[in-house]
């Protein structure tokens, strides 16, 4: 999925970060991985406490969305996205730290923060029964790094990121159904389906859509109104997973969950936004 | 009034009077005889950029007896205004008529250079500038800083009937298509053989997607094709890239949007999200594409989501 598979193998306390070149079109980056391997290499190798982004308010963001706990950055926590954001109301984003539990890890939280944007928290993911990996959009305002900060059971957070240019402005224009007014006759509803094959053996992945206007707060007039939870329970009321969601998750929320095989039964999906608004679902199997 | 566009101004000020930037910038524009009395002036066959003045469309003029039709007017007022000198020098007959195949920013945005000259566009299209002009030049004087200067969006004045129509020794036959845009004009001149195709036709380009109906725009393809069986055309100039001797741009061009359309559909019936769809691998035959590594990321992030929406609902045929 990612455009470098990568993948992380721990040889003694060293690890080495193995790329696997998705395709031949890639072939001009080979020449800038090599050059980033080179310029950086001992940063991608191994976890480590230098920023990759050089960025002077991150040491402060990090203590203000992940408190005094230990963190370092991590290349075994993957975050793809695309080099400029077309779109800046709807930029895909994809999360994988599966590299983590191939070592023994395991997630327990993950954190987005999008460092300049007006409000910076994005989303936190819980993925209590699903592989740790996670696609969703969000808006972005201007040029910037996109951290995820991964929670191992250990206590440990593990930094991944993307930096994405824009042009900019897309936390503060008005969304396509608010402009239009049709948001208030699909407020809520959910779409989910699963598809299989994607990911190889017998995983799924889980597709969803909610239809919410996600209004950010920052266009004039219109009040910030956005879905703050998401839990997708089994039929024993287990989590399967929780998401909590922030203002600047795009319009109509559509996420990619990963399962480590497919539900043999009906998940319930639950949640609410901040007018107290409930949204309920039956996500079939 | 846009402040980036004041900076421009203001740093292109200081450079003059630092007596470092003496004059304008020079697209150095050249005409190039494509066929009798046809004349081209291409862009560069590149992505908008600031080394190339954002210059990447081709741009043309035909000399008639009963005067010179312009078609297209490039990036800037600046462009415009050059163009114009341009054809000045290569021929006397006055300019009759300016035409903009599209809606797009490249193909008006020297209208300034032309306010004395009737311009023409389909109603659509001329709908589309006045909608969507400001947010056109915001973006432009972005992109391509000082060579912007002084350019506000200038619609065309007047709708464009669809017609066949006599220009002094030149019968040209305007005819509306769509599906790069809601509007798209292409010009067949049917005493040369010389096809203006606008939006419809990239030339060892990426097509551009912005406002694409892909099933629109293979139907119109299939259309032109039809169209030129009659008329001996040598000559299509596409809207970007190379001016081809034949059709292999118009074969280009819809071998991508079938792939294009076919690589959406099973991405979004395997499941995958949007950054993975930008991801997908492109056939080795569309690989030496110019602007192929900004525009096919693009066209996913405009296609996708429809294709999306039909998958989750179970409404996508494979």
């Amino acid at each position: 999925m990612a455009k470098i598979a990568g993948a992380v193998r721990k040889t003694g306390d060293k690890y080495i970060v193995l790329f696997q070149l998705r395709s031949l079109r890639r072939l001009s980056e080979t020449a800038l991985l090599a050059l980033l391997l080179g310029a950086v290499g001992q940063a991608l190798a191994a976890p480590s406490s230098e920023d990759p982004f050089q960025s002077t308010q991150w040491p402060q963001l990090r203590q203000e969305f992940l408190g005094s706990g230990q963190a370092v950055f991590d290349a075994r926590v993957k975050v793809v996205g695309p080099r400029f954001a077309d779109d800046p109301m709807n930029v895909p984003v994809a999360v994988d730290a599966s590299a983590l539990v191939a070592d023994g890890l395991q997630v327990v939280r993950m954190v987005v923060v999008v460092e300049r944007n007006p409000i910076r928290k994005v989303l936190e993911f819980m993925p209590d029964g699903v592989l740790p990996r996670l696609a969703f959009r969000f808006k972005l305002e201007q040029a910037s790094p996109v951290r995820v900060a991964v929670l191992d059971d250990r206590g440990l957070w593990h930094i991944g990121g993307v930096q994405i240019d824009a042009s900019g402005g897309g936390c503060t224009v008005a969304g396509a159904t608010r402009a239009d007014g049709s948001w208030s006759r699909t407020l809520n509803n959910v779409q989910t389906r699963f598809f299989q094959d994607i990911l190889g053996g017998s995983a799924a992945r889980l597709r969803m859509r909610i239809m919410h206007p996600m209004d950010t707060g920052l266009v004039a007039g219109i009040p910030a109104f956005y879905i703050e939870h998401i839990t997708l329970s089994d039929p024993a009321g287990r989590s399967v997973l929780r998401l909590a969601l922030y203002e600047p998750v795009a319009e109509n929320p559509t996420f990619s969950f990963d399962f480590g095989s497919r539900p043999r039964t009906a998940l319930q999906l639950t949640g609410s936004d901040n007018n107290g608004n409930r949204v309920a679902a039956e996500v079939a199997p | 009034m846009n402040p980036l566009r004041h900076l421009a101004g203001a740093t292109v000020l200081a450079l003059c009077s630092a007596g470092v930037f003496a004059q304008a910038p020079d697209y150095q524009l050249k005409a190039r005889a494509v066929a009798k009395d046809t004349w081209v002036i291409e862009g560069a066959n590149e992505d908008f950029s600031r080394q190339n003045g954002c210059n990447i469309i081709n741009t043309g003029f035909i000399v008639t007896s009963a005067g010179t039709l312009v078609i297209n007017t490039g990036p800037s007022r600046q462009y415009g205004e050059q163009q114009r000198r341009l054809i000045q020098r290569t021929t006397s007959q006055p300019v009759v008529a300016v035409f903009n195949l599209n809606l797009h920013p490249d193909y008006f945005f020297g209208n300034q250079a032309w306010v004395d000259v009737p311009s023409f566009a389909l109603p659509g299209s001329r709908r589309g500038m006045q909608a969507e002009g400001g947010a056109y030049a915001d973006n432009l004087y972005k992109l391509c800083g000082d060579w912007m200067l002084g350019t506000d969006s200038t619609p065309a004045a007047l709708p464009l009937e669809p017609a066949t129509r006599q220009w002094g020794d030149h019968q040209i036959v305007l005819k509306r298509l769509h599906g790069h845009t809601s509007d798209d004009l292409v010009l067949l001149d049917k005493s040369t053989g010389v096809v203006f195709a606008g939006g419809l036709v990239f030339a060892n380009r990426a097509p551009t997607t912005p406002h694409a109906d892909v099933a629109a725009w293979l139907d119109s393809l299939q259309r032109l094709e039809k169209e030129m069986a009659d008329l001996p055309a040598s000559v299509v100039v596409p809207s970007h890239g190379p001016v081809d001797q034949g059709r292999a741009g118009l074969a280009q061009t819809r071998r991508y949007i079938t792939w294009l359309d076919a690589a959406l559909r099973t991405a979004a019936l395997q499941g995958l999200d949007l950054v993975e769809a930008m991801q997908l691998p492109l056939p080795a035959e569309f690989r030496g594409f110019a602007a192929l590594e900004a525009e096919f990321p693009r066209s996913v992030v405009h296609l996708y989501p429809a294709y999306e929406k039909k998958a989750l609902a179970g409404d996508l045929q494979k």
